[in-house]
Protein backbone atom coordinates (compact mmCIF):
# COMPACT_ATOMS: atom_id res chain seq x y z
CA UNK A 1 0.00 0.00 0.00
CA UNK A 2 1.65 2.93 -0.79
CA UNK A 3 1.47 6.13 0.85
CA UNK A 4 -0.96 8.95 0.05
CA UNK A 5 0.14 12.15 -1.45
CA UNK A 6 -3.18 14.13 -2.35
CA UNK A 7 -6.39 13.41 -1.27
CA UNK A 8 -9.96 15.42 -1.52
CA UNK A 9 -12.63 15.40 0.73
CA UNK A 10 -16.55 16.47 -0.39
CA UNK A 11 -14.67 19.51 -2.28
CA UNK A 12 -17.38 21.65 -3.87
CA UNK A 13 -17.61 25.00 -5.30
CA UNK A 14 -20.06 27.33 -6.14
CA UNK A 15 -20.49 30.61 -8.52
CA UNK A 16 -23.46 32.78 -7.26
CA UNK A 17 -26.09 29.49 -7.38
CA UNK A 18 -24.30 27.53 -9.66
CA UNK A 19 -23.00 24.25 -8.52
CA UNK A 20 -19.88 23.85 -10.84
CA UNK A 21 -18.37 21.04 -8.51
CA UNK A 22 -19.61 19.35 -5.80
CA UNK A 23 -18.87 16.54 -3.16
CA UNK A 24 -16.07 15.25 -5.06
CA UNK A 25 -13.69 12.16 -3.08
CA UNK A 26 -10.73 11.74 -4.36
CA UNK A 27 -7.07 10.29 -3.83
CA UNK A 28 -4.05 10.19 -5.14
CA UNK A 29 -1.05 8.07 -4.03
CA UNK A 30 2.45 8.48 -4.85
CA UNK A 31 3.76 7.84 -7.84
CA UNK A 32 0.52 7.22 -9.64
CA UNK A 33 -0.55 8.63 -12.92
CA UNK A 34 -4.39 9.42 -13.04
CA UNK A 35 -6.93 10.72 -15.25
CA UNK A 36 -9.43 13.43 -14.85
CA UNK A 37 -11.75 12.96 -17.91
CA UNK A 38 -15.53 14.27 -18.61
CA UNK A 39 -17.48 16.30 -21.24
CA UNK A 40 -17.23 19.75 -21.41
CA UNK A 41 -18.32 21.41 -18.75
CA UNK A 42 -18.39 18.57 -16.20
CA UNK A 43 -15.94 20.99 -14.18
CA UNK A 44 -12.46 19.89 -14.98
CA UNK A 45 -10.64 22.62 -15.29
CA UNK A 46 -12.44 24.15 -12.42
CA UNK A 47 -11.40 20.69 -9.92
CA UNK A 48 -7.58 21.97 -11.24
CA UNK A 49 -8.47 25.95 -10.40
CA UNK A 50 -9.47 24.92 -6.70
CA UNK A 51 -6.36 22.56 -6.42
CA UNK A 52 -4.31 24.87 -7.19
CA UNK A 53 -5.60 27.66 -5.08
CA UNK A 54 -6.69 30.21 -8.21
CA UNK A 55 -10.37 29.14 -6.77
CA UNK A 56 -11.00 28.60 -2.90
CA UNK A 57 -13.45 25.83 -2.69
CA UNK A 58 -17.02 26.54 -0.56
CA UNK A 59 -16.66 23.47 0.83
CA UNK A 60 -15.02 20.25 1.88
CA UNK A 61 -11.19 19.74 2.05
CA UNK A 62 -8.13 19.47 0.44
CA UNK A 63 -4.99 17.81 1.94
CA UNK A 64 -1.82 17.59 0.22
CA UNK A 65 1.54 15.92 1.77
CA UNK A 66 -0.24 15.96 5.12
CA UNK A 67 -0.95 19.63 4.81
CA UNK A 68 -4.59 21.24 4.07
CA UNK A 69 -4.00 23.13 1.12
CA UNK A 70 -7.43 24.81 0.18
CA UNK A 71 -7.75 28.07 -0.56
CA UNK A 72 -4.10 28.90 0.16
CA UNK A 73 -2.77 31.44 -2.60
CA UNK A 74 -1.52 29.70 -5.58
CA UNK A 75 1.91 30.83 -5.68
CA UNK A 76 2.29 29.33 -1.94
CA UNK A 77 0.38 25.95 -3.33
CA UNK A 78 3.35 25.82 -5.71
CA UNK A 79 6.05 25.99 -3.00
CA UNK A 80 3.96 23.48 -1.40
CA UNK A 81 4.77 20.61 -4.43
CA UNK A 82 1.98 20.91 -7.13
CA UNK A 83 2.20 22.80 -10.41
CA UNK A 84 0.65 23.12 -13.56
CA UNK A 85 -0.18 23.36 -17.03
CA UNK A 86 -2.80 25.35 -18.96
CA UNK A 87 -5.90 24.41 -21.07
CA UNK A 88 -5.04 27.24 -22.89
CA UNK A 89 -0.98 27.53 -23.23
CA UNK A 90 -0.44 30.48 -20.74
CA UNK A 91 3.84 31.03 -21.42
CA UNK A 92 4.90 34.17 -21.19
CA UNK A 93 4.57 35.15 -24.71
CA UNK A 94 7.80 37.77 -24.84
CA UNK A 95 10.06 36.55 -22.87
CA UNK A 96 12.25 33.53 -24.26
CA UNK A 97 12.04 30.04 -24.06
CA UNK A 98 15.17 29.66 -21.69
CA UNK A 99 13.35 32.71 -19.44
CA UNK A 100 10.09 30.93 -19.40
CA UNK A 101 11.91 28.08 -17.67
CA UNK A 102 14.05 29.99 -15.01
CA UNK A 103 10.37 32.00 -13.97
CA UNK A 104 9.45 28.72 -12.96
CA UNK A 105 12.11 28.16 -11.08
CA UNK A 106 12.36 31.37 -9.11
CA UNK A 107 10.48 29.55 -5.86
CA UNK A 108 13.92 27.16 -5.86
CA UNK A 109 16.38 29.99 -5.93
CA UNK A 110 17.22 31.75 -2.69
CA UNK A 111 19.83 34.73 -3.81
CA UNK A 112 17.46 38.09 -2.30
CA UNK A 113 16.56 41.36 -4.03
CA UNK A 114 19.33 43.37 -2.27
CA UNK A 115 21.89 40.38 -3.64
CA UNK A 116 20.82 41.02 -6.97
CA UNK A 117 20.69 44.94 -7.10
CA UNK A 118 23.98 44.90 -5.81
CA UNK A 119 25.36 42.24 -7.63
CA UNK A 120 26.88 40.39 -4.51
CA UNK A 121 28.31 36.78 -5.04
CA UNK A 122 25.43 35.34 -3.97
CA UNK A 123 23.21 36.97 -6.86
CA UNK A 124 25.88 35.13 -9.82
CA UNK A 125 25.84 31.79 -7.99
CA UNK A 126 22.00 31.61 -7.76
CA UNK A 127 21.41 32.95 -11.60
CA UNK A 128 24.32 30.30 -12.47
CA UNK A 129 22.28 27.39 -10.58
CA UNK A 130 18.78 29.03 -12.49
CA UNK A 131 20.05 28.98 -15.68
CA UNK A 132 22.21 25.06 -15.16
CA UNK A 133 18.83 23.47 -13.88
CA UNK A 134 16.60 25.40 -16.51
CA UNK A 135 18.68 24.43 -19.73
CA UNK A 136 18.75 20.61 -18.24
CA UNK A 137 14.64 20.87 -18.21
CA UNK A 138 14.76 21.98 -21.83
CA UNK A 139 17.38 19.22 -22.51
CA UNK A 140 14.87 16.84 -21.87
CA UNK A 141 12.00 18.09 -23.71
CA UNK A 142 14.03 18.97 -26.70
CA UNK A 143 13.82 22.48 -26.53
CA UNK A 144 17.41 23.63 -25.74
CA UNK A 145 17.75 24.54 -29.42
CA UNK A 146 15.04 27.09 -28.93
CA UNK A 147 15.93 28.78 -25.91
CA UNK A 148 16.99 31.98 -27.10
CA UNK A 149 13.65 32.24 -29.15
CA UNK A 150 10.59 33.98 -27.95
CA UNK A 151 8.30 31.20 -26.57
CA UNK A 152 5.53 33.45 -28.92
CA UNK A 153 7.81 31.99 -31.96
CA UNK A 154 7.35 28.50 -31.04
CA UNK A 155 5.24 26.19 -33.21
CA UNK A 156 2.28 25.16 -31.05
CA UNK A 157 3.16 21.42 -30.52
CA UNK A 158 6.52 23.21 -28.94
CA UNK A 159 4.71 25.07 -26.38
CA UNK A 160 2.69 22.38 -25.09
CA UNK A 161 5.82 20.94 -24.20
CA UNK A 162 7.43 24.38 -23.10
CA UNK A 163 4.58 24.49 -20.86
CA UNK A 164 5.10 21.25 -19.40
CA UNK A 165 9.12 21.73 -19.07
CA UNK A 166 7.56 24.89 -16.80
CA UNK A 167 5.48 23.02 -14.55
CA UNK A 168 8.23 20.56 -14.22
CA UNK A 169 11.16 23.42 -13.53
CA UNK A 170 8.90 24.99 -10.42
CA UNK A 171 10.37 21.63 -8.48
CA UNK A 172 6.60 20.00 -7.88
CA UNK A 173 6.11 16.26 -6.51
CA UNK A 174 2.21 16.62 -8.11
CA UNK A 175 2.27 17.64 -11.79
CA UNK A 176 -1.60 18.76 -13.17
CA UNK A 177 -1.80 18.45 -16.68
CA UNK A 178 -5.02 20.44 -18.23
CA UNK A 179 -4.99 18.66 -21.36
CA UNK A 180 -1.38 18.16 -22.75
CA UNK A 181 -2.09 17.30 -25.89
CA UNK A 182 -4.81 19.28 -26.97
CA UNK A 183 -4.54 20.52 -30.84
CA UNK A 184 -1.61 18.03 -31.24
CA UNK A 185 -1.55 15.24 -34.56
CA UNK A 186 -1.11 11.43 -33.33
CA UNK A 187 2.53 11.51 -33.76
CA UNK A 188 2.84 14.55 -31.28
CA UNK A 189 0.59 12.82 -29.02
CA UNK A 190 2.48 9.78 -29.32
CA UNK A 191 5.71 11.41 -28.27
CA UNK A 192 4.23 12.97 -25.41
CA UNK A 193 3.14 9.95 -24.33
CA UNK A 194 6.16 8.44 -24.08
CA UNK A 195 7.23 11.99 -22.40
CA UNK A 196 5.03 11.99 -19.69
CA UNK A 197 6.11 8.42 -18.81
CA UNK A 198 9.73 9.61 -18.74
CA UNK A 199 9.19 12.62 -16.71
CA UNK A 200 7.12 10.07 -14.20
CA UNK A 201 10.22 8.27 -13.59
CA UNK A 202 12.84 10.73 -13.80
CA UNK A 203 11.38 13.29 -11.20
CA UNK A 204 9.51 10.42 -9.20
CA UNK A 205 6.37 12.49 -9.97
CA UNK A 206 2.53 11.86 -9.36
CA UNK A 207 0.87 13.18 -12.32
CA UNK A 208 -3.23 13.86 -12.84
CA UNK A 209 -4.31 14.38 -16.02
CA UNK A 210 -6.49 16.02 -17.77
CA UNK A 211 -7.25 14.41 -21.36
CA UNK A 212 -9.86 14.56 -23.90
CA UNK A 213 -8.12 12.34 -26.22
CA UNK A 214 -9.64 8.74 -25.25
CA UNK A 215 -6.47 6.58 -26.26
CA UNK A 216 -4.14 8.69 -24.68
CA UNK A 217 -5.84 8.76 -20.97
CA UNK A 218 -7.00 4.96 -21.46
CA UNK A 219 -2.91 4.05 -22.52
CA UNK A 220 -0.95 5.50 -19.54
CA UNK A 221 -3.14 6.19 -17.02
CA UNK A 222 -3.64 3.64 -13.93
CA UNK A 223 -7.12 5.23 -12.66
CA UNK A 224 -9.41 7.13 -14.39
CA UNK A 225 -12.06 9.58 -12.72
CA UNK A 226 -14.81 10.38 -14.23
CA UNK A 227 -16.63 13.74 -13.80
CA UNK A 228 -19.99 14.88 -15.06
CA UNK A 229 -22.04 17.91 -14.38
CA UNK A 230 -19.85 18.33 -11.58
CA UNK A 231 -19.78 15.01 -9.31
CA UNK A 232 -18.04 11.62 -9.47
CA UNK A 233 -20.10 9.18 -11.34
CA UNK A 234 -17.12 7.03 -11.91
CA UNK A 235 -13.71 5.79 -10.93
CA UNK A 236 -11.36 2.98 -11.34
CA UNK A 237 -9.07 1.53 -13.68
CA UNK A 238 -9.59 2.04 -17.51
CA UNK A 239 -11.07 -0.91 -18.01
CA UNK A 240 -13.58 -0.50 -15.11
CA UNK A 241 -14.35 2.71 -16.35
CA UNK A 242 -14.92 2.09 -19.87
CA UNK A 243 -17.46 -0.42 -19.00
CA UNK A 244 -19.37 1.55 -16.42
CA UNK A 245 -22.78 2.11 -18.34
CA UNK A 246 -23.11 5.85 -16.64
CA UNK A 247 -19.96 6.93 -18.44
CA UNK A 248 -20.96 5.29 -21.35
CA UNK A 249 -24.06 7.06 -21.59
CA UNK A 250 -22.62 10.62 -19.76
CA UNK A 251 -19.60 10.77 -21.86
CA UNK A 252 -18.23 8.18 -24.25
CA UNK A 253 -21.22 7.70 -25.62
CA UNK A 254 -20.79 6.37 -29.19
CA UNK A 255 -17.27 5.78 -29.23
CA UNK A 256 -17.51 2.78 -27.24
CA UNK A 257 -20.08 1.38 -29.18
CA UNK A 258 -18.55 1.23 -32.55
CA UNK B 1 32.93 36.70 -15.81
CA UNK B 2 31.39 38.15 -19.80
CA UNK B 3 28.85 39.66 -17.79
CA UNK B 4 31.51 41.75 -14.90
CA UNK B 5 33.26 42.99 -18.27
CA UNK B 6 30.11 44.18 -19.83
CA UNK B 7 29.02 45.98 -16.56
CA UNK B 8 32.67 47.96 -16.18
CA UNK B 9 32.52 48.85 -19.78
CA UNK B 10 29.50 50.81 -18.70
CA UNK B 11 30.59 52.22 -16.02
CA UNK B 12 33.76 53.71 -17.89
CA UNK B 13 31.26 54.69 -20.22
CA UNK B 14 29.48 56.82 -17.92
CA UNK B 15 32.75 57.73 -16.42
CA UNK B 16 33.66 59.35 -19.85
CA UNK B 17 30.40 60.88 -20.71
CA UNK B 18 30.76 62.75 -17.39
CA UNK B 19 34.07 63.88 -17.43
CA UNK B 20 33.59 65.13 -21.22
CA UNK B 21 30.39 67.37 -19.85
CA UNK B 22 32.16 68.56 -17.17
CA UNK B 23 35.55 69.43 -19.08
CA UNK B 24 33.35 71.31 -21.49
CA UNK B 25 31.24 73.10 -18.37
CA UNK B 26 35.00 74.21 -16.59
CA UNK B 27 35.94 75.68 -20.44
CA UNK B 28 32.68 77.57 -20.41
CA UNK B 29 31.72 75.72 -23.65
CA UNK B 30 28.53 74.63 -22.03
CA UNK B 31 26.72 77.51 -20.64
CA UNK B 32 24.36 77.59 -17.64
CA UNK B 33 21.30 77.32 -20.21
CA UNK B 34 22.84 74.09 -21.39
CA UNK B 35 23.56 73.12 -18.15
CA UNK B 36 20.37 73.65 -16.84
CA UNK B 37 18.80 71.27 -19.83
CA UNK B 38 21.38 68.98 -18.84
CA UNK B 39 20.12 68.74 -14.88
CA UNK B 40 16.53 68.68 -16.22
CA UNK B 41 17.42 65.85 -19.34
CA UNK B 42 18.88 63.89 -16.18
CA UNK B 43 15.93 64.52 -13.97
CA UNK B 44 13.31 63.29 -16.91
CA UNK B 45 16.00 60.20 -17.16
CA UNK B 46 15.10 59.47 -13.90
CA UNK B 47 11.87 59.99 -13.85
CA UNK B 48 11.21 57.60 -16.95
CA UNK B 49 13.39 54.80 -15.93
CA UNK B 50 11.13 54.60 -12.34
CA UNK B 51 8.35 54.85 -14.24
CA UNK B 52 9.38 51.79 -16.56
CA UNK B 53 9.96 49.45 -13.90
CA UNK B 54 6.38 49.91 -12.68
CA UNK B 55 4.60 50.09 -16.03
CA UNK B 56 6.95 48.43 -18.87
CA UNK B 57 8.75 46.27 -16.65
CA UNK B 58 5.59 45.03 -14.36
CA UNK B 59 2.91 45.88 -16.55
CA UNK B 60 0.78 47.90 -13.60
CA UNK B 61 -0.51 50.81 -15.36
CA UNK B 62 -0.11 53.99 -13.09
CA UNK B 63 -0.50 57.65 -13.87
CA UNK B 64 0.40 59.24 -10.39
CA UNK B 65 4.30 59.20 -11.14
CA UNK B 66 3.93 62.84 -10.27
CA UNK B 67 2.44 62.52 -6.79
CA UNK B 68 6.11 60.42 -5.65
CA UNK B 69 7.73 63.23 -7.26
CA UNK B 70 6.07 66.02 -4.87
CA UNK B 71 6.90 63.53 -1.86
CA UNK B 72 10.37 63.79 -2.85
CA UNK B 73 10.99 67.16 -3.63
CA UNK B 74 9.12 68.24 -0.31
CA UNK B 75 11.05 66.24 2.00
CA UNK B 76 14.27 67.21 0.25
CA UNK B 77 13.37 70.76 0.43
CA UNK B 78 11.76 70.03 4.02
CA UNK B 79 15.36 68.47 4.65
CA UNK B 80 17.74 70.86 3.58
CA UNK B 81 15.60 74.53 4.16
CA UNK B 82 13.88 73.44 7.82
CA UNK B 83 15.93 70.60 9.22
CA UNK B 84 19.41 71.67 7.88
CA UNK B 85 20.63 68.83 6.06
CA UNK B 86 23.21 68.30 3.90
CA UNK B 87 22.07 67.63 0.15
CA UNK B 88 22.86 64.12 -0.04
CA UNK B 89 21.07 63.53 2.85
CA UNK B 90 18.20 65.43 2.06
CA UNK B 91 17.95 63.94 -1.36
CA UNK B 92 18.15 60.15 0.91
CA UNK B 93 15.26 61.70 2.97
CA UNK B 94 13.28 62.43 0.17
CA UNK B 95 13.36 59.28 -1.83
CA UNK B 96 12.55 57.05 1.09
CA UNK B 97 9.37 59.00 2.36
CA UNK B 98 8.89 58.58 -1.54
CA UNK B 99 9.16 54.84 -1.26
CA UNK B 100 6.97 54.53 1.46
CA UNK B 101 4.01 56.86 0.06
CA UNK B 102 4.89 54.21 -2.81
CA UNK B 103 4.21 51.12 -0.48
CA UNK B 104 1.33 52.91 1.06
CA UNK B 105 -0.46 53.44 -1.98
CA UNK B 106 0.88 50.45 -3.56
CA UNK B 107 -0.54 47.93 -1.16
CA UNK B 108 -4.42 48.68 -1.23
CA UNK B 109 -4.42 49.80 -5.29
CA UNK B 110 -2.23 47.29 -6.84
CA UNK B 111 -5.13 44.64 -6.53
CA UNK B 112 -6.92 46.52 -8.59
CA UNK B 113 -5.86 46.13 -12.82
CA UNK B 114 -5.48 47.88 -16.10
CA UNK B 115 -7.87 51.65 -15.67
CA UNK B 116 -9.09 51.16 -13.04
CA UNK B 117 -5.75 50.96 -11.39
CA UNK B 118 -4.64 54.18 -13.20
CA UNK B 119 -7.80 56.40 -11.91
CA UNK B 120 -6.53 54.82 -8.07
CA UNK B 121 -3.06 55.88 -8.95
CA UNK B 122 -3.92 59.42 -10.69
CA UNK B 123 -6.35 59.72 -7.42
CA UNK B 124 -3.28 59.05 -5.35
CA UNK B 125 -1.36 61.75 -6.82
CA UNK B 126 -3.92 64.61 -6.61
CA UNK B 127 -4.30 63.22 -2.78
CA UNK B 128 -0.58 63.80 -2.21
CA UNK B 129 -1.06 67.19 -3.89
CA UNK B 130 -3.80 68.36 -2.66
CA UNK B 131 -2.10 67.58 0.85
CA UNK B 132 0.63 69.79 0.29
CA UNK B 133 -1.18 72.71 -0.87
CA UNK B 134 -2.95 72.75 2.24
CA UNK B 135 0.30 72.17 4.71
CA UNK B 136 1.55 75.81 6.14
CA UNK B 137 4.28 74.14 7.17
CA UNK B 138 5.73 74.35 3.49
CA UNK B 139 4.38 76.81 2.79
CA UNK B 140 0.50 75.76 1.36
CA UNK B 141 0.23 76.90 -2.48
CA UNK B 142 2.80 79.65 -2.48
CA UNK B 143 5.34 76.79 -2.42
CA UNK B 144 8.48 76.54 -0.36
CA UNK B 145 11.71 78.07 -1.14
CA UNK B 146 14.57 75.91 -1.51
CA UNK B 147 18.16 76.89 -2.14
CA UNK B 148 19.89 75.96 -5.93
CA UNK B 149 22.20 73.43 -4.97
CA UNK B 150 21.41 70.70 -7.87
CA UNK B 151 24.71 70.41 -9.93
CA UNK B 152 25.12 68.42 -13.15
CA UNK B 153 27.85 66.31 -10.45
CA UNK B 154 24.34 65.44 -8.52
CA UNK B 155 22.44 65.16 -11.38
CA UNK B 156 24.19 62.60 -13.40
CA UNK B 157 25.52 60.33 -10.63
CA UNK B 158 21.80 59.95 -9.68
CA UNK B 159 20.96 59.27 -13.13
CA UNK B 160 23.71 56.27 -13.38
CA UNK B 161 22.49 54.68 -10.06
CA UNK B 162 19.36 54.78 -10.50
CA UNK B 163 19.64 53.21 -14.55
CA UNK B 164 22.23 50.36 -12.66
CA UNK B 165 20.42 49.53 -9.85
CA UNK B 166 17.04 48.92 -12.10
CA UNK B 167 18.81 47.56 -14.59
CA UNK B 168 20.26 44.92 -12.41
CA UNK B 169 16.75 44.74 -10.50
CA UNK B 170 15.59 43.64 -14.30
CA UNK B 171 17.99 41.14 -14.91
CA UNK B 172 17.43 38.89 -12.22
CA UNK B 173 14.95 36.61 -10.83
CA UNK B 174 13.29 39.52 -9.48
CA UNK B 175 12.89 41.23 -12.76
CA UNK B 176 12.08 38.19 -13.86
CA UNK B 177 9.35 37.52 -12.07
CA UNK B 178 8.01 41.45 -12.54
CA UNK B 179 8.35 40.74 -16.51
CA UNK B 180 5.94 37.37 -16.07
CA UNK B 181 3.23 39.27 -14.08
CA UNK B 182 3.58 41.37 -16.79
CA UNK B 183 2.99 38.82 -19.63
CA UNK B 184 0.62 36.63 -17.49
CA UNK B 185 -0.19 37.35 -13.87
CA UNK B 186 -2.28 33.82 -13.76
CA UNK B 187 0.49 32.03 -14.81
CA UNK B 188 3.32 33.95 -12.80
CA UNK B 189 1.34 33.01 -9.81
CA UNK B 190 0.89 29.15 -10.64
CA UNK B 191 4.55 29.11 -10.95
CA UNK B 192 5.38 30.02 -7.57
CA UNK B 193 5.61 33.84 -7.94
CA UNK B 194 4.74 35.91 -5.17
CA UNK B 195 2.70 38.30 -7.65
CA UNK B 196 1.62 41.08 -4.99
CA UNK B 197 5.10 41.34 -3.41
CA UNK B 198 6.54 41.87 -6.76
CA UNK B 199 3.86 44.45 -7.79
CA UNK B 200 4.81 46.39 -4.17
CA UNK B 201 8.14 46.05 -4.38
CA UNK B 202 8.42 47.50 -8.23
CA UNK B 203 6.02 49.97 -7.29
CA UNK B 204 8.29 51.02 -4.06
CA UNK B 205 12.02 51.04 -5.96
CA UNK B 206 9.81 52.77 -8.73
CA UNK B 207 8.74 55.53 -6.04
CA UNK B 208 12.12 55.91 -4.72
CA UNK B 209 13.64 56.83 -7.33
CA UNK B 210 10.83 59.04 -8.74
CA UNK B 211 11.51 60.56 -5.35
CA UNK B 212 15.64 61.08 -5.89
CA UNK B 213 14.58 63.36 -9.18
CA UNK B 214 11.76 64.98 -7.50
CA UNK B 215 14.57 65.89 -4.66
CA UNK B 216 17.29 66.99 -7.25
CA UNK B 217 14.40 69.09 -9.25
CA UNK B 218 13.47 70.61 -5.87
CA UNK B 219 17.15 71.91 -5.79
CA UNK B 220 17.42 73.42 -9.41
CA UNK B 221 14.88 75.97 -9.02
CA UNK B 222 14.71 78.01 -6.34
CA UNK B 223 10.61 77.55 -5.14
CA UNK B 224 8.74 74.71 -5.61
CA UNK B 225 4.95 74.52 -5.98
CA UNK B 226 2.33 72.11 -5.63
CA UNK B 227 0.69 72.96 -8.64
CA UNK B 228 3.97 71.42 -10.52
CA UNK B 229 3.36 67.99 -9.35
CA UNK B 230 -0.55 68.29 -11.25
CA UNK B 231 -1.91 65.49 -13.04
CA UNK B 232 -0.01 66.72 -16.26
CA UNK B 233 3.30 66.10 -15.03
CA UNK B 234 2.23 62.28 -14.53
CA UNK B 235 1.43 62.29 -18.34
CA UNK B 236 4.73 63.97 -19.68
CA UNK B 237 6.88 61.17 -17.23
CA UNK B 238 3.88 58.69 -18.90
CA UNK B 239 4.80 60.25 -22.55
CA UNK B 240 8.42 59.45 -21.77
CA UNK B 241 7.86 55.71 -20.95
CA UNK B 242 5.09 54.83 -23.98
CA UNK B 243 7.16 57.20 -26.41
CA UNK B 244 10.64 55.11 -25.63
CA UNK B 245 8.92 51.78 -25.95
CA UNK B 246 7.11 49.75 -23.23
CA UNK B 247 9.30 47.14 -22.12
CA UNK B 248 12.89 49.30 -22.74
CA UNK B 249 14.78 50.43 -20.75
CA UNK B 250 17.16 52.63 -23.09
CA UNK B 251 13.90 53.43 -25.01
CA UNK B 252 12.93 55.22 -21.89
CA UNK B 253 16.50 57.12 -21.52
CA UNK B 254 16.42 57.78 -25.46
CA UNK B 255 12.93 59.38 -25.30
CA UNK B 256 13.45 61.22 -22.07
CA UNK B 257 16.50 62.95 -23.86
CA UNK B 258 14.74 63.18 -27.05
CA UNK B 259 11.95 64.94 -25.70
CA UNK B 260 13.87 67.05 -23.42
CA UNK B 261 15.50 68.72 -26.04
CA UNK B 262 12.49 69.25 -27.94
CA UNK B 263 10.80 70.78 -24.79
CA UNK B 264 13.61 72.88 -24.52
CA UNK B 265 14.29 74.07 -28.00
CA UNK B 266 10.49 74.97 -28.27
CA UNK B 267 10.93 77.46 -25.33
CA UNK B 268 11.79 79.71 -28.38
CA UNK B 269 8.62 79.38 -29.71
CA UNK B 270 5.82 80.07 -27.22
CA UNK B 271 3.02 80.45 -29.46
CA UNK B 272 3.15 77.23 -31.47
CA UNK B 273 4.99 74.94 -28.44
CA UNK B 274 2.54 72.49 -27.63
CA UNK B 275 1.34 72.63 -31.82
CA UNK B 276 4.78 71.55 -32.55
CA UNK B 277 5.10 69.15 -29.49
CA UNK B 278 1.98 67.25 -30.36
CA UNK B 279 2.89 67.00 -33.61
CA UNK B 280 6.02 65.56 -33.03
CA UNK B 281 4.47 62.62 -30.63
CA UNK B 282 1.78 61.83 -32.93
CA UNK B 283 4.80 61.30 -35.51
CA UNK B 284 6.44 58.84 -33.35
CA UNK B 285 3.72 57.24 -32.72
CA UNK B 286 2.83 56.99 -36.28
CA UNK B 287 6.21 55.16 -37.34
CA UNK B 288 7.20 53.84 -34.53
CA UNK B 289 4.15 52.84 -32.98
CA UNK B 290 5.30 50.48 -30.53
CA UNK B 291 8.15 53.43 -29.26
CA UNK B 292 11.29 54.45 -30.81
CA UNK B 293 12.94 51.34 -29.17
CA UNK B 294 9.87 48.96 -29.13
CA UNK B 295 10.73 46.46 -26.56
CA UNK B 296 14.23 45.95 -27.53
CA UNK B 297 17.39 47.74 -25.86
CA UNK B 298 20.18 49.70 -27.17
CA UNK B 299 22.52 46.54 -26.39
CA UNK B 300 20.56 44.47 -27.93
CA UNK B 301 21.91 45.63 -31.04
CA UNK B 302 25.08 44.72 -30.03
CA UNK B 303 24.98 41.56 -29.18
CA UNK B 304 23.14 40.94 -33.29
CA UNK B 305 26.38 41.85 -34.16
CA UNK B 306 28.26 39.45 -31.82
CA UNK B 307 26.03 36.37 -32.87
CA UNK B 308 26.53 37.19 -36.59
CA UNK B 309 30.19 37.22 -36.08
CA UNK B 310 30.61 34.35 -34.33
CA UNK B 311 28.50 32.26 -36.59
CA UNK B 312 30.44 33.29 -39.35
Amino acid sequence: MSETLLKVDNLGITFGGLKAVQKVNMYLNRGELVGLIGPNGAGKTTMFNMLTGVYAPTEGSIVFGGKSIAGLDPYKVTRQGISRTFQNIRLFKELSVLDNVKVANHGLAKHNLLSSIFRLPSHFKGEAKMEEESLAFLKIFGLDVYKDELAKNLPYGMQRRLEIARALAAGPKLLLLDEPAAGMNPQETHDLMELIAFIRKEFNLTILLIEHDMHLVMGICERIYVLDHGQLIADGTPAEVRNNPKVIEAYLGEEVTE
Amino acid sequence: MKKSKAFWGYIVLALVIYAVVQVLINSGVLNMYYQNMLITMCINIMLAVSLHIIIGITGQFSIGHAGFMAVGAYLSAIGTMKLELPFVSAIILGAVVAALAGLLVGIPTLRLKGDYLAIATLGFAEIIRIIFVNIEYVGGAAGIQVRHQATWTYAFFAVVITILVIANFTKSRHGRACIAIREDEIAADAMGINTTYYKVIAFAIGSFFAGVAGAIYAHNFYIIQPTTFNFLKSFDILIFVVLGGLGSLSGSVVAAIFLTVVTTYLQGFPETRMIIYSLVLILVMLYRPKGLMGTKEVTDLFKFGKKGGSKA
